[in-house]
């Protein structure tokens, strides 16, 4: 059983500190019934209330959500394809295009892939709104699924898939009764940080969007880039608590099926 | 495995979905943006001209590339404001990605050398913030950073200022922002590679006689090199055209070229001018980005 | 058929018949291409030339799922998100059986492999043993023209293996099937197979039933391959049954060679023929010979002696600890080595 030397608990705790305290800090200050940030008015649900009344922002998050959903599915669906495509077609001509196409989007800044959708969109004369973001953010996410989905098919055990074919299924067959089903979590993963992905975008979502879809991080900025307000602070509270149930939940999830499948290649 | 009719139909359709999706809307974008940086503003709708017609033929489409100029990319050369930008930006990403990797390796390796129960839990306390908004966490920033906010309180209680300084509107509010947002993007990477350190390598070299640092130099860290390496390019790269960061944590005396882009795009409307400067900050950033894609295909490769 | 990794030919060239209802067994050492020439049967690799010929259908263009072979993997491949029932019924899926005749099968196969009872678990819940019960018993449920095993018995005990080799011979008495089993382990080979085939570089050596393959091995490789052997190098004689200038003198052999008087060959004994004593065995019937006890092994059932003999080269006899009033040999002893003549083969290559 290994233990952790002292630097190594340092550097955790200090660690983990930095991470967590700026959000504790925010949650704190959500409940502070004076306004000012410099006085501490007591513990109040004030601005929760009052967001309660926000209709424009009420709806802002209805829109992000739709959204997320949206591509999200959209994105699990292409990445997953595109990951088996990398890791069992073979070498297939155009692969190294076709994966420079994959690693691109994860590292190129947000601005340049939002204005070059923007300029296609107005290229081929669409309208902007909820749509042209879906798709933008299928774009942006479907690269993160196919990393994700990827790692998982590499420490696949391929003799499983020879087996299935030796018994009689044929390859797509195969892969829907056999592979998918075994990389259903890192399947469940990406899709889930597909939906965070699209749910916390701004940059993307201000570039591609149209008049009549704000969605919630856009609708956040314009009231932020003012300086701090403290109904965004219960904002993001809510936010942050959904968040963190949600992976709770499935990362519990994610535990329960990996004792189920103790003896898994 | 030979291919039949249905097994090849499946294999263009798996892979074909995904690649003209991509074509359609990574690839061909990233062409209109090369063409919109060699065209001028126009008070039209689009706000640009020439715009290309395919229902006037062959003269219109001479015409077209006519009106294609460099003059865009000129105003970025003569204009110092420009170059500023860039070099504040990849200044900014140079010595952050060098903070990242300072205080995340530590973490990292903390987490690698954890029990092996406990290291699915770190990991995942390392990630959530990541779950949560980027513009939440910035923001939180903001909370904190302000004159009048908790840090200068703390500050103020230790003694440690008389003045409380005005932190916000600062580059230092920027590298704290930016170290914030991207600690997951290094350390996740680095302790993927530090995990699958064997840890028989490690004993093999205290069993002849390296003490404890210098296993860690000459063992460690050169095995470690691929996460690093992934670490700091996964950081560097998006670093380079931030926006949000800068933007609500930094002044505006000097902005970082992710700023710049958002400026002339709906500040000024210039979109071709938009479109050069994003035109040579891939040029840029092609680099580090094919390096990036041969490391990423390294793992890829193996068929 | 021949099938290329890059330069290297894996398999080179090799013609083979297996026959209907035997079982046959590919025998070689690492790298052989006795695992690759098992995967070109049953379609997960593709020849570079030749044919596979099933039935006289060739099946080198039909893909794996097609084909009325089945597999059992060495890693058994057992699918972890099904039930045993369920892994045992993929195949009969593909098929489209009806339910009830998939149940039917199911209940006699898992009675066949003695797991009755255990349907409902998931792989992680068996012990190695009955994992490869269940590998078996998936493969074999399609009834496939022909069954593949690809060194079955490497992850069990040694007990367990023994028994299973017994279990799988039975089976394969039982359902008429023919068997094509892959191994290393030479005993294994001459325990289950009715025939085996010997491979080294992808070509093969020699294919013959076990006891011709141990008695009459075609080369020196295979010899040393397959057990253990004495060699004594020297040149035939005229009249082509005897070896002259061997290190043990000259030695009678009882069948002509294919070889020249002159040529130089090599007088095989395996170990268990080698007689050892202290009083100089009669001299005409048998090859002798004398020389010290260098080195003892005692593996219980049997001993086994390392002699040098006069010029200074090896022998190695294998003596059955059968017991009995008189002092066994022991170390540094001269004694006398004889073999009867019939008991050696004469190798040419």
């Amino acid at each position: 059983m290994r233990r952790l030397s002292g630097v190594n608990v340092t550097a955790l705790v200090f660690g983990m500190a930095f991470l967590y305290l700026p959000i504790a800090v925010l949650v704190i200050y959500s409940f502070n019934a004076s306004r000012l940030v410099a006085v501490w008015g007591g513990w109040s649900t004030h601005w929760y209330t009052e967001l309660l009344n926000d209709a424009a922002l009420i709806e802002a998050a209805i829109v992000s959500l739709r959204l997320a959903l949206a591509s999200a599915t959209a994105a699990t669906i292409l990445g997953t394809l595109a990951a088996l495509a990398l890791t069992r077609f073979g070498r297939f001509r155009g692969r190294l295009a076709f994966a420079a196409m994959i690693y691109a989007p994860l590292v190129m800044p947000e601005v340049i892939t939002g204005l070059s959708l923007l300029l296609l969109f107005v290229t081929v004369a669409v309208d902007r709104g909820f749509w042209t973001v879906a798709i933008s953010h299928t774009t942006m996410a479907m690269c993160f699924v196919t990393v994700i989905v990827q790692s998982r098919l590499y420490d696949f055990d391929l003799s499983l898939e020879e087996a299935a074919a030796d018994l009689g299924a044929s390859p797509s067959r195969t892969f829907l009764s056999v592979t998918l089903p075994l990389v259903a979590p890192a399947v469940a993963a990406a899709w889930m940080l597909a939906f965070a992905l699209s749910l916390d975008d701004l940059v993307i979502a201000s570039f591609t969007t149209g008049p009549g879809t704000t969605t919630l991080p856009i609708r956040i900025y314009s009231e932020v880039r003012l300086g701090v307000k403290p109904e965004m602070n219960a904002v993001c509270s809510i936010m942050v608590a959904v968040v963190g149930v949600a992976v709770i939940i499935a990362s519990l999830l994610a535990k329960l099926s990996g004792a189920r499948g103790a003896a898994r290649a | 495995m030979k291919r039949t009719r249905t097994s090849s139909g499946w294999r263009r359709f798996a892979l074909g979905l995904p690649y003209v999706w991509l074509l359609a809307f990574f690839l061909v974008p990233f062409l209109i943006v090369l063409k919109i940086s060699l065209s001028q503003t126009a008070v039209a709708q689009p706000p640009y001209m020439p715009v290309l017609d395919l229902m006037t033929g062959w003269p219109g489409l001479k015409a077209f590339f006519a009106a294609l100029s460099l003059d865009n990319y000129r105003l970025l050369a003569s204009d110092p404001l420009y170059v500023l930008s860039y070099v504040k930006s990849i200044e900014i990403a140079a010595f952050s990605t060098l903070i990242l990797l300072a205080l995340g390796y530590p973490i990292a390796y903390a987490i690698a050398r954890a029990p092996r129960r406990w290291q699915a839990v770190l990991v995942l306390l390392v990630v959530l913030p990541f779950w949560t908004s980027l513009l939440i966490r910035i923001y939180s920033w903001m909370n904190i950073l302000q004159r009048e906010g908790p840090l200068n309180n703390l500050l103020a209680t230790l003694h440690l200022v008389g003045e409380p300084p005005a932190w916000l509107a600062t580059d230092t509010a920027i590298y704290i922002g930016v170290v914030y947002s991207y600690l997951p993007f290094m350390v996740l990477p680095l302790y993927a590679a530090l995990e699958k350190l064997d840890e028989s390598l490690i004993e093999a070299a205290a069993d002849l006689g390296c003490p404890r640092w210098k296993i860690f130099w000459l063992v460690t860290l050169p095995l470690s090199s691929t996460g690093m390496l992934a670490g700091v390019l996964l950081c560097f790269i998006p670093i380079v055209g931030e926006f949000v960061i800068p933007d609500l944590l930094g002044g505006s005396e000097s902005p970082m070229i992710g700023q710049t882009i958002w400026t002339e795009f709906f500040g000024n409307r210039d979109w071709p001018v938009a479109s050069s400067v994003a035109i040579v900050l891939v040029c840029l950033l092609v680099t580090p980005i094919v390096i990036y894609q041969q490391q990423a295909m390294r793992v890829v490769g193996r068929d | 058929m021949t099938k290329r990794f890059g330069r290297e030919a894996v398999v080179d060239q090799l013609s083979l018949d297996i026959y209907e209802g035997e079982f046959f067994a590919l025998l070689g050492p690492s790298g052989c291409g006795k695992t690759t020439l098992l995967r070109l049967i049953a379609g997960f690799e593709r020849p570079d030339a030749g044919h596979i010929l099933l039935d006289g259908v060739d099946l080198a263009p039909v893909p794996p799922y097609r084909r009325p072979v089945n597999m059992m993997f060495q890693s058994y491949a057992l699918f972890p998100h099904l039930s045993v029932e369920a892994n045992i019924a993929f195949g009969l899926k593909q098929d489209r059986l009806s339910r009830r005749e998939i149940a039917t099968r199911i209940a006699d196969m898992l009675a066949m492999v003695k797991l009755e009872g255990l349907g409902r678990r998931k792989p992680h819940e068996l012990s190695g043993g009955q994992r490869q019960r269940v590998a078996l018993a998936r493969s074999l449920v399609k009834r496939p023209r022909v069954l593949l095993l690809d060194e079955p018995m490497a992850a069990l005990d040694k007990k367990l293996r023994s028994d299973t080799q017994f279990e799988l011979m039975a089976l394969q008495r039982t359902l008429n099937l023919t068997f094509v089993i892959v191994t290393h382990d030479q005993s294994e080979a001459m325990t289950v197979a009715d025939r085996i085939a010997v491979m080294d570089h992808g070509r093969l050596i020699q294919v013959a039933p076990a006891a011709e393959v141990y008695e009459r091995p075609r080369s020196r490789w295979v010899a040393d391959f397959v057990g253990d052997i004495n060699l004594f190098q020297g040149r035939l004689g005229n009249d082509r049954l005897s070896v002259e200038g061997t290190p043990a003198g000259n030695l009678r052999a009882g069948l002509k060679p294919e070889a020249d008087p002159g040529a130089i060959v090599w007088l095989a004994v395996r170990p268990e023929k080698i007689r050892i004593s202290r009083e100089q065995p009669a001299l005409d019937a048998a090859n002798c010979t004398s020389g010290t006890v260098v080195d003892i092994g005692y593996l219980g059932d049997m001993s086994i002696y390392k002699l040098r003999i006069r010029d200074g080269s090896m022998v190695r006899a294998a003596v059955a600890n059968v017991g009995g009033a008189e002092r066994p040999i022991g170390f540094d002893e001269q004694v006398w080595l004889s073999w009867p003549i019939e008991a050696a083969t004469v190798l040419t290559y």
